[in-house]
This record gives structure tokens, sequence and C-alpha cells, in this order.
């Protein structure tokens, strides 16, 4: 039982932080109707900040939460408006170019952090990095306490936003309605680079939180991606409550299948329920919520 | 204010509006029938610079609209209320109205302007935490047209407010439009119902297959032959 329990704290615990990531995926997916499948390569990139930070700098990674996703949003921003928004006037016979495109600046980016830090393993050992504290029986590891912690915050955040500012509301009514928005005088094109933005400093964020605990190498971001997109399918595509749920359900489901079925099949756990998803509840979570 | 002077437009190698002229001046009610695909919409997403021209220009209150983009085309005070409502279906009644008054004056004053739409629609104020997808029609339309005018519009634009109400809503909704002119906003009126807004109109205009074919007095239009023939079935 205590071990159990402890599993499923774990699982939450992580499940919080894949929430993070999951929801900058969602929110692109319902903006411009693509699945970024760069996403985790973002992620990977502001890891390596936060790991430069570290290393040269010692600035803590907390710290470099200020640092590495206002730069992802940037870069995320300067994606959507060089590589992809250009894309949209092109007519193609294939309408998922943008898509395809993602897939190229995946590699891309990976290739160019490989080139610049090798395949090394690299991490992050902070003075904190195996602090635990315990609750009764169950032992709480700091550094995941405290990614889940921000990663609730970074959220409550993002869904004020969305909800209470017009920006983010025109970010809402772009994604229902793109030329209804137009019409309200929203530039669509702005918003779209916003969003792009948002998204990549969210999953920047997750990597960041993620650091003091994983190791770090330039493949790191193809897992996440396929994480992401997991989370994203979980949620109901576009739908941001479905991806905190969506996020929850995945940690969760690793946590468990690694401790009572095998370590090394813990990512498999989450393409299995990826599949069962699709069949039994091809609409996501979102079916389930309603919103 | 509104002058739109031989403007061909289209989709991509399609043209649709060959040579189209006419204008609304201010405080009009100006009306454009016309049968299914003559284009009429896409007469008012050129004037939303939704649809690039490929001849003539857009002009008002003597300022180019042509090149200017799409999102800017409502601080120039012009409201588009589209076919089909077009409404963010997943927001609230209020939410959507916000939307309408995100620019400029009408951001400041949004509050009082909402009260001012209330009043003209009650039925939104008492539905304003619903989202705007679940309710009725005649309450969706209601909903657009309130949006519309939330950005305190000089012009306002309707693309078939009837569309899919019964004709009791229709009276209804041709009420509220002469109520919203009479507080002194000019307005360009695309509609089927021809023999009901000829009537309440003060100019209109006929399209045919992308060409203004009659322009005219609402009243006179209607004792007018061919229109008799082709809109009133008489
Ligand atoms: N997005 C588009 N792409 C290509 N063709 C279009 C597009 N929108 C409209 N058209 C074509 O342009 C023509 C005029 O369409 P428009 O919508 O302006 O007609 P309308 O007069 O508003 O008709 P209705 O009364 O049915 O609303 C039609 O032949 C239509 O098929
Ligand atoms: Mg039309």
């Amino acid at each position: 039982m205590e071990m159990f329990i402890q599993t499923l704290v774990a699982g939450i615990l992580i499940g919080g932080v894949y929430a993070l990531i999951g929801i900058g995926m969602t929110l692109i997916m319902g903006v411009m109707r693509i699945i970024n499948l760069a996403h985790g390569q973002l992620m990977m990139v502001a890891m390596y900040i936060t790991f430069v930070l570290y290393q040269f700098l010692n600035i803590d990674p907390y710290f470099a939460l200020l640092v590495a996703p206002p730069a992802l949003f940037l870069i995320g921003a300067a994606i959507q408006r060089y590589l992809l928004n250009p894309l949209i006037k092109i007519e193609s016979i294939i309408p998922e170019n943008q898509v395809l495109m993602t897939v190229g600046i995946g590699i891309v980016l990976t290739e160019t952090i490989r080139f610049m830090f090798s395949s090394d393993y690299k991490s992050v050992k902070t003075s904190y990095s195996t602090a635990t504290f315990n609750i009764g029986a169950i032992s709480w590891n700091v550094p995941m306490v405290v990614a889940f912690i921000l990663a609730v915050v970074l959220t409550a955040s993002l869904f004020f936003f969305l909800l209470k500012t017009d920006v983010g509301k025109s970010v809402r009514a772009t994604a229902q309605n793109k030329d209804a928005a137009m019409i309200m005088g929203i530039n669509a094109e702005w918003i779209t680079q916003l969003t792009y933005g948002l998204g990549a400093a969210m999953a920047a964020a997750g990597g960041t939180l993620l650091l003091p605990i994983y190791y770090l190498f330039p493949d790191v971001g193809g897992p996440f991606t396929l994480k992401a997109f997991i989370i994203t399918i979980l949620g109901g595509l576009g739908s941001a409550v479905g991806a905190i749920m969506g996020g929850l359900v995945l940690g969760v489901a690793e946590s468990l299948g690694a401790t009572y079925i095998s370590m090394a099949l813990k990512d498999a756990i989450g393409m299995v329920i990826f599949l069962l998803v699709l069949v039994f509840l091809p609409g996501g979570l979102k079916q389930l919520t309603k919103v | 204010m509104l002058r739109v002077e031989h403007v061909d437009a289209g989709y991509g190698d399609v043209q649709v509006l060959w040579d189209v002229s006419f204008h609304v001046a201010e405080n009009e009610f100006v009306v454009l029938v016309g049968a299914n695909g003559a284009g009429k919409s896409t007469i008012m997403r050129t004037i939303s610079s939704m649809v690039p021209i490929s001849g003539g220009q857009v002009l008002f209150q003597g300022q180019r609209l042509d090149r200017v983009a799409p999102y800017r085309i409502v601080e120039h005070g012009i409201a588009h209320v589209p076919e089909a409502r077009q409404l963010f279906p997943e927001m609230t009644v209020a939410e959507n109205l916000e939307l309408g008054s995100l620019k400029g004056g009408a951001k400041t004053q949004r509050k009082q302007t909402m009260e001012w739409v209330f009043e003209l629609f009650p039925r939104l104020r008492e539905r304003r935490k619903q989202l705007a997808g679940t309710m009725s029609g005649g309450e969706q339309q209601m909903c657009a047209i309130a949006r519309g005018l939330m950005s305190k519009p000089k012009l306002i634009m309707f693309d078939e407010p009837s569309l899919g109400l019964s004709p009791l809503l229709t009276q209804e909704i041709f009420r509220l439009a002469l109520k919203i002119h009479k507080e002194g906003i000019t307005i360009l009126m695309v509609e089927q119902n021809v023999k009901q807004t000829l009537g309440i109109c003060d100019r209109a205009y006929v399209l045919e297959n992308g060409k203004i074919v009659l322009e005219g007095k609402g009243k006179e239009l209607l004792e007018n032959e061919q229109v008799k023939q082709a809109f009133l079935g008489i």
C-alpha cells in the first residue's frame, strides 16, 4: 500500500510538469490546428540554456526560469513568423506542410545542440537535487515538489491570462473563429506568433524544472514531443483542462508502470494509453470534462 | 461616407465582382439585394478587406480601405456583422461582446456600451453567462449584432441578419436595425427579404452576377417591374 501511494505521489508530481509541457502543445494545436512536433526539442534547447547558465555562470536552475522560457518565447515567436506563417500562404498539395516543417525544425535544433555540446550526457547537480523530506511514510523529492508547485502556478497564470485578459481572450477567439477575430480587430498573425511563443515558453519552463532531476542529452527532446502529443490527444485536441488531466494521467501511468511492470517499459505505457484513448475515447478527456 | 468605386474582386482565378460601384452616405440605410451567389457577401468582405480587390478602390471618409489590413478596418469605424453570425461559440455572450470592443475608445467605454446594447437586447443581458454556441439562432443573431455595435461604429454592415429566423424574429431584427439607424449609425444591409427591406431602407442596389444592375429609392424599386419579377414573384 505504501509503495502504491509513493508511486502515485511520484506520478502526480511528474504529471504536473508533463501537464505544463502538454498545455504548451495544446495551446498551439488550438490556435494553429497543427501538432507541433518540435515541442520536446524546444524544451531540450531550454534545458541546455539552463545547463549553460548553471555550468558557466553558476546560476541556479530555478533562477533560469526567468531566462530560458523568455528566450524560448522569442525563438518560438520567430519560428512561427519566419518559418511557419509563410507556409500558410503557399497552396500545397499537402495541407500538413506546417507539421512537416516542425519536424524539420526539431531535427535542426537537435543537431545544432549536438554539434555544440556533443552527444554526452550532462546533468545539473544542485545541492538539493536529491533532497527529500518525509510526510508519514511517504518520501517527497524536493525538486519534484518544487517543480510541481511551480508548474501549477505557471498553469494557473496561463489560465488567468487566457480567461481574464483581452489578449488572452483574443487568443481563444482566434482559435474559435479566425475570420471573425480579424473583423473584431485582432491581428491573427500576431496572435499565432504569441501563441507559438507561449507554447514554447511553457515547454521551456517544464524542461528547466526537470533539469535538477533529469539527465540532459541532445535527443531528450523526441520522447518529450511524444509525451506532449499523447497528452494533447488524451486531453482532446485543444482543450487546456483536458491537457492537465492528460498530463496527470500520463505521469501516474508511467510511474505505476515503472514500479509494477518494468522500468524499461515506462515509455511504452504512454503509447498503450495513447492507443486505448484513440480506440475507446477518440474525443479525449474533453469528452468527459466538456471543456 | 463609403464609396466603392469600380471594384473587381474574386477568389483566386475566379472573378466574382465586376466593376462594382456604389456609395452609402452618412446616416443612410442602404440595402443590397441579389440572388444567391450574386456576390453580396463578397462585397462586404472586400469592404472589410478580407477579400483583396484586383481593380478599383474602396473609400471610407476619404481614406482608402482596400490597402488596410483586415484587422485594422474596425478602427476606421466599420463593424461587420458577418453572414451566419460567426460568433465565438465556446465563449460566453459577455466575452463575445467584450471582443467587439478591443480598440481605442470602444475599449475605454466598454461598460457603458455594454449597458446600451443590453438595453437594445434585454435577452442578451439574461444570457450573458451562456456560451454563445448554445443559444438559439435568434439569440445568436442578436449577439452578433450587439458584438458589432460594441465597437461604436459609424457604419455597420449586416450580412443577411434574417438568415434562418422565423418571420416574427425577422420583423424584430429589422425593427432593431431601424432603431440602431435612429441612433445615428449608418447601415449597409444585405438581405433576401427583399420586400420588407426595400420598405424600410432609404436606398437600395440590385446585384446580379457580380454586377450592379439597378439602383434607386427603396419604395421605387418595390414598384420596379424587373425587381418584381426577379424577387417578388409577381
Ligand atoms: N472563399 C471562396 N472561395 C471561392 N469562391 C468563393 C468563396 N466565397 C464565395 N465564393 C464564390 O463567389 C460567388 C459569390 O459568393 P457570395 O458569397 O458573395 O454570394 P452571396 O451573394 O453572398 O450569396 P448568398 O446569398 O448565398 O449568401 C459565388 O459563386 C461563390 O461560390
Ligand atoms: Mg452571402
